[in-house]
């Protein structure tokens, strides 16, 4: 240790020995500090990662639900033409073909000052594209359109996996997500060079969603795709879905962008993401895919399916007249409310016997009756927090029994192309479903290393999970993980990377993150940052549970005190939003001591009220409101066909019925009634839906919190 | 008598639950290990403030006699949870953070230069490593005047949050 004092006088030897316990005492208390913004930060990327896998769960029930409510709306009403913005999306339609050769009847007006495109394309018109969208122009549809058209001919021809050599180009450059964040695509351009006969990338999917600008990642790739379709290569990832994107921003990114044609677009984007290879093989050894592998994963059968069948992953392929068929059978999707670690264990047949229970209720003619009763709470289920768990695509399910009409082989197809877009590798091993996402596996070192050797490949590089520094190494060197956007839950959040190949397959990697800030934050101010946005994350899960938390709180408090202990306090979060995150450790940032060093369980949700008081509904009514506002965004769109952001008294009525009963919340007519007035403020009998979500916005009230120092 | 020693085993079982919580976040294979460079963050991030002499010796008793690399939680619990009972390591006051920028302030400025901070981290003291050292710079040097205000530094660092 660097205490040399042996030499010097007795006084410069006290000076130097108070100067010593000094520089020690700062080092303690610095690396004290540095531990604690360390926790802060490993913890912030559990919040956001915990609640963005408990949605897609949500979502990937709401699938089905959209399908169900489809063909349902249409039914109840025979007059109007069914909705047909997503049924158009979810089923192929015939006058969909018809569509997609108009482009070039589409005018480009003069006054256009965007980006245009000769084809077949050159450098010049990617330089072109590249130039115009770092200006924040848009691509005239008509050029979206043809270069779609192009792009979808060229992947036609495409293998399920493809085989690439690093022995041309000398490297291959492969990235992770991006979704829809143009910085980082641009970003990787920068440093690493663009697309070219030298210079190889492969794209490895989850291309769209969250970001807003997937238009334009896209429009880049694809031009490069076909100027160098030798050098660029995309592989499908599991938000290449339509579904998907209902949910997370792509299309209606679309619909903005692209008002009048947004419907070809989407229309040609389905086929394009059918398209899509699914897997790609490097030099034979290194197999490359977005999300993992079960194993029951095959490829040689893999190459052998016709891709083009899975428009969505989350459907099983199949017609619209057997579509028909099935949901009037009682088959839509199985929900139970058994946690999914449970369910592991749990015999087949008894998964089967409860996962049956709801559907038919859910599809009774009933349901549009007036006979939901009124139960002044919500359903046990419900209050359990596990309705939104899903058996959907639960691999210890059976299809047979959820899907009679596919055959064995179609129902293996099905799930081999599920779990390669959406499985998770897990540190412990074997195979078992993803309870936590809700779709495909997670698999371990075993089934890894056997699959590996199987196939005699080394390495398996996927991504589809955030990693806090953009990659991510397990399963003994042999899985890695790569994720390409930078500030993915929010500013500073994590790094991108993006890995290199060269002949002799190590890969190396290259860090980045996109800033806006043109001075450099200091580590404590950019952990505040993303942690103080975390937290404000889930604050919003405890104002979406608020009915459930104080029920359980006050199970803790049977003497009303106001007050419980933290271990209570924690198993009482623990059970109700089941997030598994380190309750105690961040209990100081979410509320506050009592003296006696008990917590105060209303501070909960001090700094939070919702942004509009709508005093005629019950409370449960706006907490389950605000907890399925995105869910409700996306069945509101499906109604408003001219997209004028107006829906009738009559339709909102019958959507939130319809949704209400889905999800088994008894909610009577008359309060349903007392809501939509309530929102139709000058009484003309359509409500602006836009405004209504917007009033169930969570308003943090202390934006500034006190206790974080800001230097 | 039975209450108190309810009150002291529901202590116990608490701050077991914390430190379960903390190992937890930093063992990322989920098997009860975590990573022995990671040991000093999950202690520090506990309450205490130990040096990294006094660290090492925390370190010694946790690991295994053949060391793995790797610290396992059957064995860090029980020292951990004794050390927190027994309120080790507690962090010294803030005031006596601010006395030790001082006693390094020789000349009673009020402030440090981006130089001496520097020296002091790297030759006196314990040894801190070059990541450390630019680390502190980049949160504690003001950029313009290229000095260290070390009162607004201290007061960043004692922020209470656990």
């Amino acid at each position: 240790m660097g205490c040399g004092t042996s030499v010097k006088t007795e006084y410069q030897g006290k000076k130097s020995e108070k100067a010593i316990k000094a520089a020690v005492l700062i080092q303690r208390w610095y690396r004290f500090y540095m531990a604690r913004l360390e926790m802060r930060r490993r913890y912030t990327l559990n919040i956001f990662q915990s609640i963005e896998y408990a949605e897609e769960q949500a979502q990937l029930q709401l699938s089905n639900f959209f399908t169900f409510m489809i063909d349902h709306y249409a039914q109840m009403n025979n007059q109007h033409q069914g909705p047909d913005l997503i049924s158009d999306i979810i089923n192929s339609s015939k006058d969909g073909k018809k569509k997609l050769m108009a482009y070039e009847t589409i005018e480009v007006p003069d006054s256009y000052d965007g980006p245009r495109l000769s084809f077949p394309l050159s450098v010049s018109d990617t330089n072109t594209l590249l130039h115009a969208f770092k200006q924040e122009k848009h691509l005239h549809a008509r050029y979206v359109l043809q270069l779609f058209n192009e792009v979808k001919k060229f992947l036609k021809q495409m293998p399920n996996i493809v085989h690439l050599t690093t022995s041309f180009a000398k490297q291959i450059t492969i990235c992770g997500d991006l979704h829809g964040k143009l910085d980082d695509l641009l970003l990787i351009f920068y440093k690493n060079g663009l697309p070219s006969t030298e210079n190889s990338y492969l794209f490895n999917g989850d291309f769209v969603d969250r970001g807003k600008n997937s238009v334009e990642i896209l429009v880049i790739l694809f031009a490069f795709l076909l100027v160098y379709p030798n050098n660029l290569h995309l592989n499908r990832g599991n938000h290449e879905d339509p579904i998907m994107n209902l949910r997370y921003g792509f299309t209606k990114e679309v619909m903005q962008k692209y008002r009048v044609h947004a419907k070809s677009i989407l229309h040609l984007l389905e086929d394009i993401y059918s398209q899509l290879p699914l897997a790609t093989i490097i030099d034979s050894k290194v197999l490359v895919l977005h999300g993992g592998i079960a194993n029951t994963t095959d490829l040689d059968f893999l190459t052998s399916i016709e891709r083009s069948k899975y428009k969505s992953a989350l459907k099983p392929p199949r017609s619209n007249s057997e579509r028909n068929n099935l949901i009037h059978k009682g088959n839509v999707l199985p929900i139970d409310g058994c946690k999914a670690s449970e369910s592991l264990d749990r015999p087949i047949g008894s998964s089967i016997h409860e996962v049956q229970h709801f559907p038919d209720k859910c599809l009774s003619s009933q349901m549009f009756s007036s006979s939901l009763q009124h139960s002044g709470g919500l359903p046990e289920e419900f209050r359990n927090g596990g309705i939104l768990e899903i058996k959907y695509l639960h691999p210890s399910i059976p299809m047979p029994e959820m899907t009679p009409e596919l055959t064995d082989t179609e129902q293996k197809e099905w799930k081999q192309v599920v779990d390669i877009l959406w499985s998770d590798p897990r540190n412990q091993n074997g195979c078992s479903p993803n309870s936590f996402r809700g779709g495909g596996c997670y698999f371990g070192p075993d089934v890894t290393k056997k699959f590996l050797d199987r196939y005699n490949l080394e390495m398996l590089i996927r991504s589809h999970e955030c990693k806090q520094e953009g990659y991510e190494l397990g399963h003994n060197g042999r899985i890695i993980t790569i994720f390409s956007a930078s500030n993915y839950y929010d500013e500073g959040s994590n790094r991108g990377a993006y890995l290199k190949l060269c002949p002799d397959l190590i890969p190396r990697f290259v860090q980045y993150q996109v800033s806006k800030c043109t001075r450099k934050l200091t580590l404590h101010q950019r952990i505040n940052a993303v942690e103080d946005s975390a937290l404000r994350a889930l604050q919003e899960q405890f104002f979406a549970h608020r009915s459930d938390l104080m029920k359980a709180f006050k199970e803790f408090d049977p003497n009303d005190t106001g007050k419980i202990s933290i271990s209570d306090w924690a198993s009482a979060l623990e059970a109700v939003l089941h997030l598994d995150l380190p309750w105690r450790t961040l209990r100081s940032r979410l509320t506050r001591l009592a003296s006696d060093g008990s917590v105060e369980y209303m501070s909960c949700f001090d700094d939070l009220h919702i942004g509009k008081s709508i005093k005629e509904v019950q409370p449960s009514l706006v907490e389950t409101l605000y907890r399925y506002k995105a869910d409700l965004e996306i069945i509101f769109n499906i109604i408003d066909k001219d997209h004028s952001g107006l829906i009738s008294i009559d339709e909102f009525h019958q959507t939130w019925k319809l949704f209400t009963s889905h999800l088994h919340i008894s909610i009577d007519d008359s309060t349903i009634d007392d809501l939509a007035h309530s929102i139709d403020s000058n009484k003309d009998g359509s409500i602006d839906f836009n405004e209504f979500l917007e009033a169930f916005r969570v308003v943090h009230k202390f934006e500034d919190k006190s206790h974080y120092a800001k230097t | 008598m039975a209450e108190e020693k309810d009150a002291a085993d529901s202590l116990v079982s608490d701050l077991q639950k914390r430190i379960t919580e903390a190992f937890e976040v930093f063992d990322h294979e989920s098997n009860k290990t975590v990573d022995v460079r990671e040991i000093g963050t999950i202690i520090r991030s506990l309450g205490c403030c130990p040096t990294e002499g006094e660290l090492h010796d925390m370190l010694a008793e946790v690991e295994e006699e053949e060391p793995t690399g790797y610290i396992r939680f059957e064995k860090f619990s029980p020292m951990m949870t004794k050390v927190l009972l027994e309120r080790r390591y507690r962090p010294i006051s803030e005031d006596i953070l601010l006395r030790a920028f001082e006693v390094l302030d020789e000349k009673k400025k009020g402030f440090l230069t981006k130089d001496e901070l520097v020296k002091y981290m790297t030759e006196e003291g314990e040894p801190f490593t070059q990541e450390e050292m630019e680390e502190m710079i980049s949160a504690s040097v003001d950029p313009d005047k290229n000095i260290v205000p070390y009162k607004e530094y201290a007061a960043m660092m004692v922020v209470e949050d656990y």
